[in-house]
């Protein structure tokens, strides 16, 4: 467990960069966590998704799976991968300051 | 108590759940009754035989009657939604039936058609999957047929019913070129949605070792968005391709469609979301979910159904007696790895444990993680045994449903 700093604030993160206390995060630190991805600016559309992941993260303790987001954000899988191209449930995850989702076995 | 139990569906887990009940409660105690839409049993491990012609299509299928206990109750029906509110199963003919428990054993449902371009040109003659019957008898055809070229093995997403066998199918594919002597004009690629060629990270070493050793290229992190059947081209939603003569994808999968008609039964994706340790739907004490169909973090494997299925009987009857659940399921699977050349590998793992090195089920056991002769005539056993142990319901001598320490090397991933 290592630490970061987003919008001048110290958070705890995992060896990838995710949080491990949603609670530390803040909107302000989302477009600096999404610079480091290579996301430049981010739209209403990426904003549907950061909300959707962090409601299901404190509704169901993880995050969602690409084809769940897919199924149930109200973005389709393809628009995903358009704004989150490094792969949406993991970029989208680290951006929304949640752990990790865990994937299926 | 004169209690009504029914079981969804009669494949390995609802029939192994039968038995079991059966063998524990009698007729006075409770009445079960089994449902399935159809009345063929068949052993889908055995699928993975038929495209390299090594198993015969005929004989991996037996009637789903037979294999129940005396005193169960078998329905032939398709069942088109359950109402929770009411405790009633309905089906499509228009008639229902009641419970006072209720267990949902209608497994996974294979979903060509949610990839885009999948079952469209070229499907069943360059695109194929060996995932159910007809599919494996078309591919085993296809495979006879082809004389050299690139042979793509992909899965588009988790979860799948035993997630070895894409890689089993790609180690089978290697021996099956080389039997041919043609395995020089054949380049072999595996692909995967995952970061590895397996989830566990000590497996997935293991088995992405094979891969090298066996010369199949492996392609991760794979999300497959269109399948161009008539070009011969895996698209990844990432804009990435991958090229092929002949493409074995294993589809996405759901559960049963008539979860998503039956409010408040299943998740997202179809399946049932049930305490991973006592196998009980989160809001509806009367209903549990095994197998496929059970929304969990452990295999879709007959054997993880096996080992559920001691906890469950065991839990229904608590239940129906009033006293609180005391069996508790670990998430205990374990699969044989067909590797070719008469070999395979063996993986036992559980909730918390990653597959480890050593023996199973001890000391003097099986190998674990590694390739012997010996691990491919256990494979072979387990048809016998699925039909005359664990289907009727019985104990597989020296192997419960709690995972086994002894024998393994705790080695850290
Ligand atoms: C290629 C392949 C290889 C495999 N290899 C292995 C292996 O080596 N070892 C291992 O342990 N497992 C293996 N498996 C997995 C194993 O076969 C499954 O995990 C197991 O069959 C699950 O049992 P189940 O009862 O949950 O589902 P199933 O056996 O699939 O049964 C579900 C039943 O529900 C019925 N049903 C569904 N919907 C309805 C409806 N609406 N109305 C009425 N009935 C309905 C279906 O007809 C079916 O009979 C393999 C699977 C495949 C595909």
């Amino acid at each position: 467990m290592t630490t970061a700093t987003y919008a001048d604030t110290s958070v705890t993160v995992d060896d990838e960069g995710f949080f491990t206390d949603p609670g530390q995060w803040t909107e302000p630190m989302a477009e600096q966590i999404a610079r480091e991805q290579d996301i430049a600016t981010l739209t209403d559309r990426h904003w549907t998704v950061i909300h959707f992941m962090r409601a299901e993260y404190a509704a169901k303790g993880t995050g969602p799976t690409v084809r769940i987001l897919g199924k149930t954000s109200g973005v389709s899988v393809k628009e995903l991968y358009q704004l989150f191209p490094k792969g949406p449930a993991k970029t989208a995850a680290k951006i929304a300051g949640i752990p990790k989702p865990r994937g299926c076995i | 108590m004169d209690k009504s139990i029914v079981i969804l569906g009669s494949g390995t887990a609802g029939t192994l759940t039968a038995n079991r009940l059966r063998r524990t409660y009698d007729e006075r105690e409770c009445r079960i009754t089994v449902v399935d839409q159809n009345d063929d049993h068949v052993y889908q491990p055995g699928l993975l035989f038929v495209p390299f012609g090594l198993a015969e299509p005929h004989a991996l299928v037996r009637p789903r009657p037979r294999q129940l206990l005396d005193g169960i109750a078998y329905r032939s029906a398709e069942i088109d939604r359950v109402d929770l509110t009411a405790d009633r199963v309905h089906f499509t003919d228009g008639t229902s039936l009641g419970y006072d428990v209720l267990v949902v054993a209608t497994g996974a449902s294979l979903l060509p058609e949610e990839t885009e371009g999948l079952t469209g040109p070229g499907w069943g003659e360059k695109v194929h999957t060996f995932y159910d019957l007809p599919g494996a008898v078309a591919l085993h055809q296809a495979l006879e047929r082809f004389e050299g070229g690139r042979v793509v093995i992909d899965v588009v997403d988790l979860p799948i019913k035993c997630p070895v066998a894409p890689l089993e199918f790609a180690f089978l594919a290697d021996w099956y070129f080389q039997r041919r002597g043609i395995r020089d004009r054949v380049e072999l690629t595996y692909v995967t949605p995952l970061d590895g060629a397996f989830t566990k990270p000590v497996a997935a070493k293991a088995l992405g070792g094979l891969l090298k050793e066996k010369g199949i290229e492996l392609v991760t992190e794979f999300a497959l968005g269109e399948v161009d059947g008539t070009g011969g081209r895996l698209v990844s939603y990432d804009e990435r391709e991958v090229p092929f003569d002949l493409a074995v994808v294993v589809p996405l999968h759901g559960g049963a469609e008539y979860v998503d008609r039956s409010p408040g039964l299943g998740d997202e994706l179809g399946f049932v979301p049930v305490d991973r340790h006592t196998l009980q739907h989160p809001d509806h004490p009367h209903v549990f979910a095994i197998g496929d169909a059970a929304g969990l973090p452990a295999s879709k494997a007959g054997s993880v159904a096996h080992f559920e299925g001691e906890v469950l009987a065991h839990n229904i009857g608590r239940f129906l007696a009033g006293k609180p659940l005391d069996a508790s399921f670990d998430g205990h699977t374990n699969c044989f790895i067909e590797t070719g050349f008469h070999k395979a590998l063996l993986i036992d793992f559980n909730y918390d444990t990653e597959p480890l090195p050593g023996h199973f089920p001890g000391a003097l056991g099986l190998p674990l993680l590694k390739e012997s002769r010996a691990n491919h005539l256990g494979k072979l056993a387990f048809e016998w045994l699925y039909w005359h142990s664990l289907l009727p319901g019985r104990e597989l001598p020296g192997i419960g449903s709690a995972m086994p320490e002894h024998g393994k090397t705790h080695t850290p991933a």
